[in-house]
């Protein structure tokens, strides 16, 4: 089998649209709005902004340089700045495939919601909707029982446009695609909120989202809750970022990217948190109640508080198919760069060639999704799975990475050199402190504030012995899928995705200085 | 809207908003240089 070359972004717009496209997700439309209006409202962006820059951009610097320098996936990368780091590597794997499992079915949920909206199929008990007709689920929770059809076609379906994406590649698939989804996600949530922000009650419901509370300041779960939410929403810490840079090119600015993706992803939470404010502000206005008695986040809040309004509202069926659509095109872009992961290790790994290896290993994370979750029981194992993967997965995972690099490899500095030696914005020691204190201090704290909270009391009251099997099992599982992954013996792959050589430091740097600018990559 | 939510909402606009608007900026004054001589010689696997 001969040796390919590494595909390439096309250009640097490219690559900043696949980057914006999976940190911008589903957590960003309805987990953002909700996590800053319960933790102080406008003043919780001055946690949350200096969380961005003390420990996301940061992070995202750190990926990018790690994926650009070795050109690979993240086990190989890793295992290239030490052997045992492979295993942290697989790990990342592991857990994208388990949340792409899962991520599909609120995909495939929300593709459905478009078509309710037109005629507010819902009625006027959103709830009793959603869990009963739509999705016949079980009383209490289990394992699989029966299959719901009416989420197993619109599962596939989404499976075959996000492997079929996948299929056509770096460039003409995910690039191209970022290229129209992401501009398409603008317009339809910039619809939607200037829509928004005509309701009555609009203003009642952004003033309670950014009337500040300084109080909560002082409050140290506020500034875990800001660290956390610029943690999960910025897709770091499970190998995508690792990933898409292992696709850049040589000379590619690192800091200025990370920049644009940090702040792109931010705006488009605060987009969010206007429009879902001012709507809540209109439903709490109908009702007669205050917004804080609206106030939800997660599914409950797209599936159920979302339609409730859309019933209310002079032409909601419009409303709702914007919302709605904006859910698909989010969530598309996050679930390419998830399932990409999978992918491109296995290519790594085994020198498979693209086709086989998206329908073969992405073909596996998909059979995995529609076996799971479309069935009475997938809401259980969704928000049990999800939980506990955030919690016990990306955030743990993302934890023992910074700490290995940072301190057991040290491999800060290098990585540092190499950002700065083809960026125009220099890091400083900020850079290394970040990285090497406040991240490992801050998610520390987080996995033991969590930890705590999950021993005191049941996640959602679940019985133990389903948490045990569908929450805490999938979280172990994966390390323990990882590890072992990481020791099957390693040896070259004949047909492997072939290295360019690494260009020495002091040429990058010569050509940043002598701006020898060919074609601009824009 | 109270005035405290008010002066919040721009100043959440200014720094996020603004913040992308000089990242772009920035980035944009930094076109990355072409390819280098091997990613130039080498065919793209598509």
């Amino acid at each position: 089998m001969a040796k390919q070359p590494r595909e390439q972004w096309a250009t640097r717009t490219g690559f900043l649209l696949a980057a914006i496209g999976s940190a911008i997700g589903l957590g960003n439309i309805w987990r953002f709005p909700a996590v800053a209006y319960e933790n102080g409202g406008g003043a919780f962006l001055f946690p949350y902004l200096i969380a961005l820059l003390t420990a996301g951009i940061p992070l995202l610097i750190m990926e990018y340089a790690i994926g650009r320098r070795y050109r690979t996936s993240p086990p190989a990368a890793l295992r290239q700045m030490a052997r045992p780091a492979e295993a942290i590597g697989w790990w990342q794997v592991v857990i994208s495939f388990v949340i792409a499992t899962y991520y599909a079915v609120i995909i495939a949920w929300a593709v459905r919601y478009i078509g309710f909206s037109a005629d507010q199929a819902w009625g006027d008990d959103p709830e009793g909707f959603l869990f009963g007709t739509f999705l016949k689920a079980s009383e209490e929770p289990g394992f699989v029982s029966g299959y719901v059809s009416g989420v197993l076609w619109p599962l596939i379906a989404v499976w075959v446009v996000v492997l079929g994406i996948l299929a056509f590649g770096i460039r003409r698939g995910i690039e191209t695609a970022n290229k129209i989804f992401i501009p398409l996600l603008v317009v339809f949530f910039v619809a939607l909120v200037i829509r928004a922000l005509t309701l009555d009650g609009a203003a009642q419901g952004l003033d309670a989202f950014f009337r500040p509370d300084w109080s909560e300041l002082t409050n140290g779960s506020v500034w875990v809750a800001a660290y956390g939410q610029i943690f999960f929403s910025l897709s770091i810490g499970f190998g995508i970022m690792i990933t898409y840079a292992s696709y850049l090119r040589r000379r590619a600015d690192l800091t200025g990217s990370a920049l644009v993706a940090g702040f792109a992803n931010s705006s488009f939470e605060i987009l969010a948190g206007i429009g879902v404010f001012a709507t809540l502000g209109f439903m709490a206005q109908a009702a007669g109640v205050p917004v804080g008695e609206v106030a939800t986040a997660g599914l409950g809040l797209a599936f159920v508080a979302f339609p409730t309004i859309i019933s209310e509202m002079w032409l909601g069926g419009a409303f709702g198919v914007l919302f709605f659509v904006s859910l698909v095109i989010a969530g598309l872009s996050s679930l390419i760069s998830i399932v990409q992961v999978v992918v491109s290790a296995v290519q790594d790994r085994t020198g498979m060639r693209r086709i086989p290896a998206v329908f073969g290993v992405g073909g596996a994370v998909a059979v995995a999704s529609i076996l799971l979750f479309p069935t009475n029981e997938g809401v259980y194992l969704l928000d049990a799975s999800d939980h506990f993967i955030n919690q016990y997965g990306i955030a743990m995972a993302a934890l023992v990475g910074v700490i290995a690099v940072a301190w057991f490899m040290r491999k800060l500095p290098e990585l540092q050199r190499d950002a700065d030696a083809t960026s125009a914005m220099r890091l400083g020691l900020w850079w290394r402190i970040c990285l090497g204190i406040v991240t490992p201090v801050v998610l520390g704290w987080m996995m033991i504030d969590s930890l705590r909270s999950e021993f005191d009391e049941n996640y959602e009251d679940y019985p133990t012995g389903f948490l045990l099997g569908a929450g805490w099992s999938v979280a172990i599982a994966a390390l323990v899928v990882g590890v072992l992954l990481s020791l099957i013996p390693w040896k070259a792959s004949e047909g492997g995705l072939s290295d360019l050589d690494m260009e020495s430091l002091e040429e990058a740097e010569g050509n940043r200085k002598g701006k020898r600018h060919g074609k601009g990559d824009r | 809207m109270s005035g405290g939510a008010i002066i919040m909402m721009i100043i959440a606009i200014l720094i996020v908003w603004g913040g992308l608007g000089l990242a772009i900026v920035q980035l944009r004054r930094h076109p990355d240089p072409g390819p280098t001589t091997e990613e130039a010689t080498l065919p793209h696997a598509e």
